[in-house]
């Protein structure tokens, strides 16, 4: 061991193509060893631990539409691939419209990190401890892919598969996430329940989205995703039924995180059990509704 | 692996330099350019002893390809003295006895010097917040908070 000990990254080749057909071409054609490349702050990580072994990292930052955030009234925010989690942090459109995306971009680990890391990237990572991506759920977020196809749409709905896993294929590339404008009165929540006060990846974390309905029953529509207690980031429809049919009182919140706790299916890791998640999952849930239901003017 | 010629300003200065494709910031930095202040921890984004600016914001240098450095501007430790005259974070933190072994320092003082460019009276819970990524084992971070209030006072 050297003096001056620092685990290397493995080798690999770094490529910087100018454009995005160039860049999905390459992708295409080397799949399985070779990996686009935004902040890097999970990739480099997994590189380090042996357990992505990429001999190429294709730096696709620099790409038509990556960098840009943009913000209409009538139809909503675009956020480009490359944007550091900072910097749509303190975007006030952002602040003002989407502010559980605010919310939530402030747990995750460090400022520092957070000049680097991405939403996309937290997305297309997909570990369902994500910090973001719940609140990119609750907002209807739809990327927008660039592949060997050309361009195409893909909801956040219907976009995870598993721990790591999304519908994306070799060649495949983010270039951003689109939001429509939030229903009028939305509120929201994000708890992130870590080891420690900030800084931790989320043991539970619960985004909690609600607003005035009048098509429901019980004149709200709220809505709840959890981190960290399933394969995937978790919409929970159960709450939103369990809230949105009878008037809302202190027992359906109860009931609805109730809901929330059956829903989750977390394992045993490093950071808690399964048991001690779906307690936490439904006491969390418990405060995230119960915040939501008081901002919403209750 | 491929070499890549890249240019940067480092504190100030221009440099050219040859990379390899898997280096960090924080190689290049210690090993090629010779600035050793900027500290490795951990290697993987957590600890923030790697703390640099990257075009005016802080970065984990170890988190950061060289490559990716072509054309940029990069702060360390280094560079925070105004020609021989201490930044008020500096000055602060010695003056509040926040410095113990010292391998934290070099990147708590490029965290708290960029939380005053952009908030320059921040709160307490602020300044905790812009050094989350800062970990300290020997002070127990109270008299680094003091340090970073003091420095906010001396520059308004």
């Amino acid at each position: 061991m050297s003096i001056d000990a620092h685990p290397a990254l493995p080798e690999f080749d770094y490529l910087k193509p100018k454009t995005l057909e160039e860049a999905s071409q390459f992708l295409a054609e080397h799949p399985g060893e070779a990996r686009p490349l935004l902040g890097g702050t999970d990739t480099f990580v997994r590189m380090r631990d042996g357990l992505w072994k990429d001999k190429y990292l294709v730096d696709v930052k620099g790409l038509e539409g990556m960098s840009a955030i943009s913000f209409k009234l009538k139809e909503g925010l675009t956020i480009g691939a490359a944007v550091s989690m900072n910097r749509v942090a303190a975007d006030a459109n952002v602040r003002k419209h989407y502010p559980l995306l605010v919310e939530a971009i402030e747990t995750v680990a460090s400022y520092q990190l957070r000049t680097r890391a991405t939403i996309v990237g937290n997305i297309c990572n997909a570990s369902p401890a994500g910090d973001t991506i719940g609140a990119c759920l609750l907002y209807d977020g739809v990327l927008n892919v660039h592949g060997m196809d050309g361009l195409r749409r893909e909801p956040l709905a219907s976009f995870f598969q598993g721990p790591g896993a999304t519908v994306l294929n070799p060649g495949d590339i983010v270039t951003s996430i689109e939001f429509p404008i939030p229903p009028k009165g939305t509120v929201g929540k994000y708890i992130k329940f870590g080891r420690n006060n900030r800084g931790d990846l989320a043991i539970v974390g619960v985004t909690v989205a609600g607003h005035p309905d009048k098509d429901k029953a019980s004149g709200y529509r709220i809505r709840l995703a959890l981190a960290s207690v399933a394969p995937t980031p978790l919409v929970v429809d159960e709450v939103e039924n369990t809230l949105s049919q009878e008037s809302i009182t202190d027992e359906r919140l109860t009931q609805a995180a109730q809901a929330a706790m059956e829903a989750a299916k977390p394992i045993d890791d490093t950071r808690g059990s399964a048991r001690y998640r779906k307690m936490m999952a439904r006491n969390l849930s418990q405060r995230a509704l119960q915040a939501v239901w008081e901002q919403l003017g209750k | 692996m491929a070499l890549h010629r890249i240019s940067l300003t480092l504190n100030g200065e221009l440099e050219q330099v040859d990379v390899p494709s898997n280096w960090t910031l924080l190689q290049m930095l210690r090993q090629t350019l010779a600035v050793t202040g900027t500290k490795n921890g951990c290697s993987s984004g957590e600890c923030g002893a790697c703390t640099v600016l990257l075009n005016g914001e802080p970065v984990n240098s170890c988190m950061v390809l060289a490559v990716e450095c072509d054309g940029a501007e990069v702060v360390t430790v280094e560079g925070l003295a105004d020609d021989g005259r201490l930044a008020p974070v500096q000055q602060a933190i010695m003056e509040a006895g926040g410095v113990q072994c010292g391998f934290c320092t070099p990147g708590v003082l490029i965290s708290a010097h960029a939380l005053l460019e952009r908030n320059p009276s921040p709160t307490e819970g602020e300044i905790k917040d812009a050094l989350v990524g800062n970990l300290c084992r020997c002070t127990g971070y109270f008299r680094i908070i003091e340090a970073v209030k003091a420095a906010a006072a001396i520059k308004v």
